[in-house]
């Protein structure tokens, strides 16, 4: 039982990446226009100068 | 060619729209401008636009928001710049007007946010929680351990708690708001719920008691999360009808002071300007014509077809359509104060009206609220005072009784069925806007519709036989004009033009031209020189050829095909159907015997056809509106639910609580039948919730329930609900 030390904490760092990752997603406006992005992966490049 | 286009002004050049106005500088002192782009329909349009904005100099960002339409610039140049921008997107071929934020989308925007943010952090909870629980439900004390289960719970509870606290404020939130005022709902006893586990479990895990409840704490705050969300997604698209129309005042007018001109916002004309319309815009305020000629279109007040002759001192209406000749008029009421702004005040008191609407999940809740926490507080009396449990145990017992009551299923009852529902309309072309519409749908007994460009296809039709020579010279004439029964008419000939020299167009009266040197006229009958010909009760343009007999053109508006089989089928579903018509009456009655329709009132301005909906309601009547002018838009906001086809004016489609595609108008009869079975699956969702109430409280009022059966028990209802939720789609079969 001894592992759990480990593996308590592991599950609990790779679940706060995750909601990291999703707290920055939506803090960088990604679900504003979801109908947009579908649309955009079909561009052949990003729009820059 | 698109007959719709407005003919290039005949005016004298007209300044362009200064958007320089409506810049905004940001935080890092770049100017940003925000504008509406329309006609942006696939990927390629959103590449033309970005990239011919961002090959600009000094333009740091073009972002175009694909599902609002909002485009965004930001950019290190001058103000003025601004104007550049909109020429060339304009170029590119496509529509833009100002955009004003107005705080309620942005309100909606951060809800939107706020909730979607609550449901991440409560899943993230849900997910490690439950990882902690199997290990506790799957093992037992002997082969784990005292310490490890007391571990296991710790961790657990340092994850449930912070979330609860952060994402369970949607429910808080409400639940205090409401009983501050002294009233109570669903989110009471869910607030309740959630604080009393997580305090009880607390306090176990202190104790080293043998069960916790975080796990079913945070699923519980997942599973409602899930359905607020859903229900706010249904919710987030019907805007505010009001608030849009108002927008509609937010364009550009022509204003000439002291022999220049230049363009304002239409918000900032006042009394006694003088204002320039060229052919094709729309008058921005009440005036009076000063100078000018012109037939102009006021299909939008009076659902009229034909447009109407307008000369030097006759009164124009805001929102009317000038179609021919360029006007000059005096503004004799500022924007705010004109017969639009009237009919937006109108369409504010009917979505005030509406608002009174009770659905159906609040009434339920309403009865609910009361009867779950006065179970669990007698379940704590019960086991507390007559059965001698120690009081901690009694709480336990009543906490799980308000946990396992929890209205899972209950919240997920509703949503799930509506965004289903609104999915399979969807791929119909029929957009449902308003969450509850579909619940307002189902109870309807009366349906009023409009009748032109409802019913009827909204454009007149060639209606008599003539000759091939006839119909090919009047089409050669009409082409050079932009009236209704012009267009109509070059519509129905396919064949070669004739080539005619000298074409004029005599503003009211009609076209003339010449013809192997012969004069020929095409339009009223008077401008044809006919004084005692039979009148006829249907549009009519005659062809005159020098020497000959006049040739009357009839036209009249047809019935969409699929208008008389929809109205058989609300009636056999026990509908009343009422036609209400800004026409004169003998059209209006045609159209309505043709329909099926049997009572039929014409000649109704918008006031009388909101005074026709009081009068319904007043009645006891749950009234659905059809229709798609300016006329009809306060009543299909004042309806108990209103429908709108695609074609119909922006106005009318924000006002609407469904907007179909296409103009079909078997739209009308297919959603009221979803509606109805919408609402009989939301109905047999309630009583799949009650049911396992009746199950599941008594277990927990004798305290058999363990945390992992009220997981287990919580899942399952809602999957039940959901699963049933699903058989929707056997309308389709």
């Amino acid at each position: 039982m001894s592992v759990l030390i480990y593996l308590i904490p592991i599950s609990l760092v790779l679940g706060c990446v995750g909601l990291a990752a999703f707290i920055w997603s939506m803090k960088s406006n990604q679900y504003d226009d979801m109908d947009g992005a579908a649309n955009r992966i079909l561009l052949d490049d990003d729009v820059t100068k | 060619m698109d007959r719709s286009t407005p003919i290039l002004p005949k005016t004298p050049l007209i300044p362009n729209d200064d958007y320089e106005s409506l810049v905004k500088q940001n935080e890092a002192a770049q100017n940003a401008l925000s504008l509406l782009v329309g006609g942006v329909h696939c990927a390629m349009c959103i590449q033309k636009i970005e990239s011919s904005l961002i090959q600009k100099p000094k333009v740091e960002e073009a972002r175009l928001n694909f599902s609002t339409g909002r485009l965004n610039i930001v950019w290190d140049g001058p103000a003025v710049q601004a104007n550049d921008f909109v020429s060339t997107i304009k170029s590119l071929g496509y529509s833009v007007s100002p955009y004003n934020p107005d705080a309620e989308k942005s309100s909606m925007e951060n809800e939107n946010r706020f909730l979607l943010m609550c449901l991440g952090v409560s899943g993230f909870a849900m997910g490690n929680v439950m990882l902690l629980s199997v290990g506790l439900w799957t093992t037992t004390i002997e082969t784990m351990g005292i310490a490890t289960r007391e571990l296991l719970h710790a961790v657990s509870g340092l994850i449930a708690i912070p979330a609860v606290i952060f994402a369970g404020r949607p429910f808080f939130n409400s639940a205090f708001s409401v009983l501050r005022k002294g009233q109570t709902n669903m989110d009471v006893p869910i607030s309740l719920g959630l604080f009393l586990s997580c305090a009880m479990s607390v306090f176990e895990t202190i104790r080293g008691a043998e069960h916790v409840y975080f796990d079913s704490a945070v699923m519980l705050m997942f599973f409602l999360l899930v359905g607020r969300y859903m229900d706010f997604r249904a919710r987030k698209s019907a805007r505010s009808a009001a608030s849009d129309l108002i927008q509609s005042l937010t364009g550009f007018a022509t204003v000439i002071e002291g022999g220049k001109s230049r363009r304002i916002l239409i918000r900032d004309l006042r009394e006694g300007m003088r204002v320039l319309v060229s052919a094709g815009e729309s008058i921005p305020a009440d005036s009076v014509i000063e100078f000018g000629e012109s037939s102009i279109d006021t299909s939008l007040i009076t659902g009229e077809t034909l447009p109407r002759t307008v000369h030097i001192g006759d009164l124009v209406y805001a929102g009317t359509l000038n179609q021919s000749g360029p006007l000059t008029l005096i503004i004799s009421k500022a924007a705010e104060d004109s017969l639009l702004a009237d009919v937006v005040r109108l369409m504010e008191k009917a979505e005030q009206g509406q608002a009174r609407y009770v659905r159906l999940a609040d009434r339920v809740s309403k009865l609910y609220t009361p009867v779950v926490h006065i179970l669990a507080l007698a379940a704590f009396i019960l086991w507390a005072g007559f059965l001698g449990a120690a009081w901690q145990d009694a709480l336990m017992i009543a906490v799980t009784v308000l946990i396992v009551t929890c209205p899972c299923a209950l919240g997920l009852a509703v949503p799930v069925v509506q965004v289903l529902a609104s999915g399979l309309l969807m791929k119909r072309g029929i957009l449902v806007k308003s969450g509850d519409a579909l619940e307002r749908l189902a109870v309807v007994d009366t349906v009023l519709f409009d009748k032109t460009g409802t019913l009827t296809i909204g454009k007149p039709q060639l209606k008599n036989k003539v000759s091939d020579e006839d119909l090919q010279l009047a089409a050669s004439l009409a082409i050079h004009s932009r009236h209704p029964l012009s267009v109509s008419l070059s519509e129905v000939y396919h064949g070669p033009y004739i080539d005619l020299g000298d074409v004029k167009e005599i503003e009211g009266k009609g076209l003339e031209a010449l013809y192997n040197g012969q004069l020929i006229k095409l339009g009223s009958r008077s401008f044809v020189g006919l004084t005692n010909a039979p009148f006829s009760d249907d549009p009519e343009i005659w062809l005159l050829v020098s020497g000959h007999q006049p040739v009357p053109f009839y036209f009249e508006d047809k019935l969409k095909d699929d208008a008389q089989e929809t109205v058989k089928t609300l009636l056999q579903d026990g509908l009343d159907i009422v036609l209400l018509s800004g026409d004169r009456q003998n059209v209006a009655n045609r159209i309505g015997l043709e329909a099926g329709i049997s009572r039929i009132l014409a000649e109704q301005t918008p006031v009388d056809k909101y005074q026709q909906l009081e009068k319904s309601k007043a009645d006891g009547h749950k009234v659905l509106m059809v229709g798609d002018g300016l006329n009809d838009a306060p009543v299909l906001a004042g309806a108990d639910v209103s429908m709108a086809p695609g074609t119909a004016i922006d106005m009318a489609q924000n006002a609407a609580d469904i907007v179909f595609m296409g103009g079909r108008l078997s739209s009308v009869s297919y959603t009221h039948q979803v509606s109805k079975l919408t609402q009989r699956l939301v109905k047999q969702n309630f009583t799949i919730s009650i049911i396992y109430n009746f199950i599941a409280v008594p277990a927990a009022f004798c305290g058999l329930i363990t945390p992992m059966l009220a997981a287990l028990a919580m899942s399952l209802s809602s999957l039940i609900v959901i699963g049933n939720s699903f058989r929707l789609r056997s309308i389709n079969k």
